[in-house]
């Protein structure tokens, strides 16, 4: 899978340029992880606003990687982005005091909620938008919190893959030390997104740009050899994480509903 | 009947920068001129002119706010020389319109709001992009081609894409035919986006006596795979290029720049000649006004070379299609 860089980088901060101003903005605030993503999201910013218009919040949790936080820095003095740590442990332990039973997914869950209500209050403080940093194998696998990481207001990385990501990271010249890790939630120790979801990205992004941008049929994935359960498996994931691609589902009552027939661009009059 | 006459001749293709001092006697020179022309039945096969590309980004549903860009825009084209502006698909709307396509809508006939616009092309020509009402209460994906203050024809899009990410036909009723207009250019063609891809409608204009065909577009960009730009902006020029040179005419293209709700349109508004060269063209990104002049005697050489429309049996596709829709309809 190819990938025109420097076109993708010019529309991408074009895109970033225009949704803002259209919408009466110049800043963004991004969440940075020291991962991959939101690296190429806060580089592309940068570039396209200027590094004193980005704000990058870093939030760890107490059982976060110090890793994350090193790499995260690394980004931050890369590009001369505004920056801030903001520890999001008392807002998930404050709450879990109570809820002793909570297993490792509900504090997960927890805690990119926790970090999507920081960037959210720190784009009022701001006078920005929260820049998003989902890309299009999570999106489309569902691997990410509705609600939580998945939300943002604009989102210039969701329609690449993961392996688009590192290609448009390295022609950006994102910091080695986040082009050689393995990708990861840091949710809690020793996470690998690999791991969990029980394929690479390497595999799953061929299969999802052959039977989502090609649209190639059941038949000739199989033909070119992809394998039956993990074709399986991962149009089982497409079709469990449709909801958290769709807004709440609306009981249509009327002639004219929100999210059934009432139907204009978010960019309406600008 | 239109008849042109050579005007002065400029260099072959430039990008606008500033205002010409001569813009006055320029224009007072070039309606002399054309109306001397009108005198002149046999100088109609020849001549030269000028041709501005408007690459613009409207402002989805800001009616007034686009007018006044189409005003400034239709002023430098006119500083710079040109004959003709174009601009792109639905320039005075915007294009994802979806429910607010009524709300944008302009009866042609009696449309106020437009007066300002009409105004501003009694000295030049001008193409641009609306959604029409009829008094069917039909909506159309419209463009109007404007001279000496007037709408002289309106063409109503013919292909509404309604796949992807397209859905026009949800929102805009089909037009249902094609005419050629009548201008100081020479008989002219107007097409809007998704007509090109269907080269019947080339086609019908170039044996209605068009030579120069102008096609409307906001076209977003699609496919970043390869090293040469979107996939969809090759796919034009390719389509521009082949289809100039089979039909032996000029081919303007005038896409539009900007972003709606993340569809981004990469501009690429290009001049083909009757040869299939790309004699202008404009930025891949934002806003452009590109200039070109046009030659008619380029097409009579091009069709010297190259007679396929001399050669063109309309009696025998006519023969054909009534066979296969005849076949069709009884399958």
């Amino acid at each position: 899978m190819q990938l025109n860089c420097p076109l993708v980088n010019q529309v991408l901060k074009g895109f970033i340029r225009d949704e803002l101003s259209k919408a009466g903005f110049h800043r963004v605030v991004v969440g940075l992880s020291g991962g991959i993503d939101s690296a190429v999201s806060c580089f592309l910013a940068a570039r396209a606003l200027g590094p004193e218009n980005v704000l990058a919040v870093m939030m760890p949790y107490r059982t976060s990687s110090p890793e994350s936080l090193s790499d995260a820095r690394a980004v931050v003095e890369a590009l001369g982005v505004k920056s801030e740590i903001v520890e999001i442990t008392s807002i998930v332990d404050g709450y879990f005091e109570a809820q002793s039973r909570a297993n490792s997914l509900r504090r997960g869950n927890a805690m990119a909620r926790a970090r999507m209500i920081v960037l959210f209050d720190k784009s009022m403080e701001f006078n920005a938008l929260v820049l998003g940093t989902s890309n299009k194998t999570e999106l489309l696998l569902g691997y990410g919190t509705l609600f939580g990481d998945m939300a943002s207001s604009i989102n210039p990385i969701g329609d690449l893959y993961k392996a688009d990501i590192f290609k448009l990271a390295r022609y950006l010249q994102v910091p080695q030390s986040i082009l050689d890790k393995k990708p990861t939630a840091d949710l809690w120790a020793g996470q690998s997104d690999e791991d969990e979801l029980g394929f690479t990205y390497a595999e799953v992004d061929e299969l999802l740009h052959e039977l989502i941008d090609r649209r190639v049929s059941r038949r000739e994935l199989l033909e070119k050899g992809f394998k039956r359960d993990f074709v399986q498996l991962v149009v089982n994931k497409i079709r469990g994480s449709q909801f958290k691609r769709r807004g709440p589902v609306v009981c249509k009552l009327s002639p004219r509903s929100v999210s059934h027939d009432f139907h204009y661009l978010r960019d309406w009059g600008m | 009947m239109a008849h042109f006459i050579t005007l002065p001749s400029r260099c072959r293709t430039r990008r606008a920068v500033a205002e010409s001092p001569l813009r006055g006697l320029g224009c007072l020179a070039r309606r002399f001129f054309r109306v001397l022309a009108s005198f002149v039945p046999e100088l109609t096969l020849t001549g030269k002119f000028t041709v501005a590309l408007a690459q613009v980004s409207p402002k989805l549903g800001l009616l007034s706010e686009n007018l006044q860009l189409h005003l400034d825009t239709i002023r430098r084209a006119q500083s710079e020389g040109a004959d003709l502006v174009v601009f792109p698909e639905l320039s005075l709307t915007g294009y994802i319109l979806q429910d607010l396509v009524p709300d944008v809508a302009i009866d042609p006939l009696n449309a106020p709001s437009l007066q300002p616009l009409l105004q501003g092309c009694k000295d030049i020509a001008c193409v641009f992009g609306f959604v029409e009402v009829s008094d069917r209460y039909n909506y159309y994906n419209a463009a109007a081609y404007v001279s000496e203050g007037r709408i002289r024809h309106v063409h109503r899009k013919l292909y509404l894409p309604t796949y992807g990410m397209f859905d026009e036909m949800r929102f805009f009723a089909m037009g249902e035919s094609l005419r050629t207009v009548p201008t100081p250019f020479g008989p002219l063609g107007l097409l809007i986006c998704e007509d090109l891809w269907h080269p019947s409608t080339l086609y019908l204009h170039v044996q209605d006596g068009a030579r120069v065909v102008v096609t409307l577009s906001s076209s977003p960009g699609r496919g970043v795979r390869t090293n040469e730009g979107f996939q969809t902006s090759q796919g034009w020029e390719t389509l521009l290029k082949a289809l100039s040179q089979f039909y032996t005419v000029y081919n303007l293209y005038a896409n539009r720049a900007g972003i709606e709700d993340g569809a981004y349109f990469p501009g690429g508004s290009m001049v083909v000649s009757p040869v299939g060269e790309v004699v202008a063209r404009s930025q891949t990104s934002g806003e452009d006004l590109v200039l070109a002049e046009l030659d008619l005697d380029e097409i009579r050489r091009a069709r010297l070379f190259t007679p396929v429309l001399r050669d063109e049996r309309l009696d025998l596709t006519l023969r054909e299609l009534t066979r296969i829709v005849h076949q069709r309809s009884q399958s």
